[in-house]
């Protein structure tokens, strides 16, 4: 072994230890067997109460965002739909806040723990609003940040998008560190957390998704106000899976039970996502099925013991849209109701003008949240690049796309058909990677099938009949 | 502004490094990225003068010391919006025409 891989080897080997003191939290006390944990134990046990959390965003600048009505979409939906149909649309403004989108919710409870317990910086590793968030709460609260991101191909070519994230960043005083394609990534940022002594503001941890609760909150309370009522469907575009999880529990928490929570991800089926040649063949950074569909399946993948973010246990649907139907919404936006925002942002909207277009008038849906663009994440800057990159950009049926090769965009608003992706095939496909992270020969208890069913936002008779299926398999 | 291609001690620069030959990389990689060294930037302020190509230490925003060689001095960015998508340009006319016709109609 040469003296790089054996220190790559060293550094991963005191992985357990170097997380222990960069989480500030110790994730072994909510352990309860090979497959179950206790998560709502973990989501409390920084003590912090839902008005705590509105109280520490407030203070740093975030939150109480716009809730628009977008009546001018809402009329065009309805201009094509079915007699009767069309549901009112809404959207929370999020790019609204100090960093330009729903991310500063999530950075703002790690960087106030990181203050309190006396960290000196923090360290994140994404390539994308998130780190423009811990960046600019970090300055806010004179601690040092280092960003860890993926950026470039073997070429040195980066998607314009995470490039505008590099300088956003370093506009916020962050220390960017830029690294080729590669889950190499995590043994870095483990030599950083080594080196430095930062607290690890993981996307995973409770700290950052209950940060995302009160966007949850906010909007059944504001859509009370404005409607009567929680509304009937909230759209969430769902990556890792944060978004979906704080966002329903936020939901819930304000006694929007009967909302149905609804994730969407742009479809990016086909592309793999540690490969240096498509790296630069997608246009979404994130909000895709290439982190949504295996976060949802396996959410412990995460860069944490457990992950906070648990989108199964939330989703009643999942849908998907194509690339070009997101950048088609994202003029559409700007166009009609004066909102230019970034693309990634509005993949959840694409879902939503498909979704309500099939809802009475009188059901309301609720985009949560928007993004900033600019230079680079605009979608003109997106479209250029892809064509650069040898993906063909055409007019026609955003149904024949083929992810990594073409962006369709429509032609018209009616071929906007967001996909259910199978959640049936989805919950299987959980169960299984449960029962093999817990290892050969582990018989699942009782009380694992009760955590796998609230996982999964199913029952423990569903899951027993998964498991059985399985054996058999 | 050409591209600088020296710098002194404390000027705002970029520097490059190997973090893993293609052999020291993880195992279970596609074989495109497998075939690639895993390669980090980061910018900083030089230690000492230098020119693009050399070793060169910098201190970087968070007080860290890393070497690295030479890659940009004053680095900046020149990402752009770019021209207009012409399957694009269209579409705020179109909508708004729409919207326009629908509610003419309900209003009937």
């Amino acid at each position: 072994m040469s003296e790089v891989a054996g220190k790559t080897e060293a550094i991963l080997a005191r992985k357990g230890e170097i997380m222990k003191r960069a989480l500030g939290m110790d994730y072994s006390q909510f352990e309860r067997s090979p497959i179950a944990f206790d998560y709502e134990g973990l989501m409390g046990a920084h003590g912090y109460s839902i008005d705590d959390i509105i109280g520490i965003q407030l203070a740093g600048g975030v939150g109480k965002t716009p809730l628009l009505e977008l009546r001018n979409l809402t009329d065009l939906v309805r201009s094509y739909a079915e007699s009767g149909h069309g549901a009112r649309i809404f959207v929370k403004d999020e790019a609204a806040n100090m960093a330009g989108s729903f991310k500063d919710r999530r950075a703002s409870v790690s960087i106030h723990v990181a203050r309190e317990k006396g960290y000196a910086g923090v360290i994140a590793a994404t390539s994308g609003n998130y780190g423009a968030a811990v960046s600019s709460q970090a300055a806010r609260a004179s601690l040092k940040c280092i960003i860890v991101q993926e950026a470039f191909d073997s070429r040195h070519i980066g998607q314009p998008e995470i490039i505008e994230k590099s300088r956003i960043c370093e506009a916020f005083g962050a220390e960017v560190v830029q690294l080729t394609v590669g889950p190499e990534l995590f043994s870095h940022m483990l030599e950083l957390l080594d080196e430095t002594g930062y607290l690890a503001a993981s996307l995973y941890s409770a700290f950052g998704v209950s940060g995302i609760e009160t966007l949850g909150y906010e909007l059944a309370e504001e859509m009370t106000t404005v409607t009567g009522a929680p509304p009937t469907h909230v759209v969430i575009t769902h990556a890792g899976g944060g978004n979906t999880t704080g966002t329903a529990r936020g939901l819930k928490r304000a006694g929007a039970t009967g909302t149905q929570i609804v994730s969407a991800s742009v479809d990016l089926s086909g592309l793999h996502m540690a490969s240096d040649a498509d790296f630069n063949r997608k246009s979404f950074t994130t909000g895709h099925t290439g982190f949504g569909v295996p976060f949802a399946t396996w959410p412990d993948r995460a860069d944490v013991p457990r992950n906070a973010a648990r989108a199964l246990r939330y989703m009643d649907r999942y849908l998907t849209v194509s690339q070009g139907e997101v950048f088609y919404v994202t003029e559409a936006m700007a166009k009609l109701e004066g909102l230019e925002r970034g693309p990634s942002g509005n993949t959840a909207m694409a879902a939503a003008m498909s979704l309500a277009r099939d809802l009475p008038t009188d059901a309301t849906v609720v985009v949560q949240e928007t993004e900033y663009t600019g230079a680079g994440k605009h979608h003109w800057a997106q479209l250029n690049f892809a064509r650069e990159n040898g993906v063909e950009v055409r007019a026609g049926d955003p149904a024949e796309q083929v992810p990594g090769k073409s962006i369709i965009i429509p032609e018209r608003p009616e071929q906007i058909r967001a996909k259910d992706f199978d959640l049936a095939k989805m919950r299987r496909s959980y169960v299984r990677n449960a029962l093999a992270h817990a290892g050969e020969g582990y018989v699942p208890t009782a009380a694992d099938i009760e955590f796998l069913a609230a996982d999964t936002n199913s029952t423990p008779a569903a899951v027993e009949e998964i498991v059985a299926a399985l054996k058999e398999a | 502004m050409a591209d600088l291609v020296s710098c002194d001690a404390g000027d705002w620069v970029e520097i490059e490094r190997v973090l893993l030959e293609p052999a020291d990389r993880s195992t279970n990689l596609p074989e495109d990225t497998a075939a690639q060294p895993l390669r980090m930037w980061v910018k900083g302020f030089a230690c000492s003068a230098g020119a693009v190509g050399d070793q060169l230490t910098v201190e970087t925003m968070t007080g860290r010391v890393v070497t690295g060689r030479l890659a940009e001095v004053n680095p900046g960015y020149t990402h752009t919006f770019g021209r207009p998508a012409p399957e694009l340009t269209h579409v705020g006319r179109d909508l708004r025409e729409r919207v326009a016709v629908y509610r003419a109609k309900a209003g009937e």
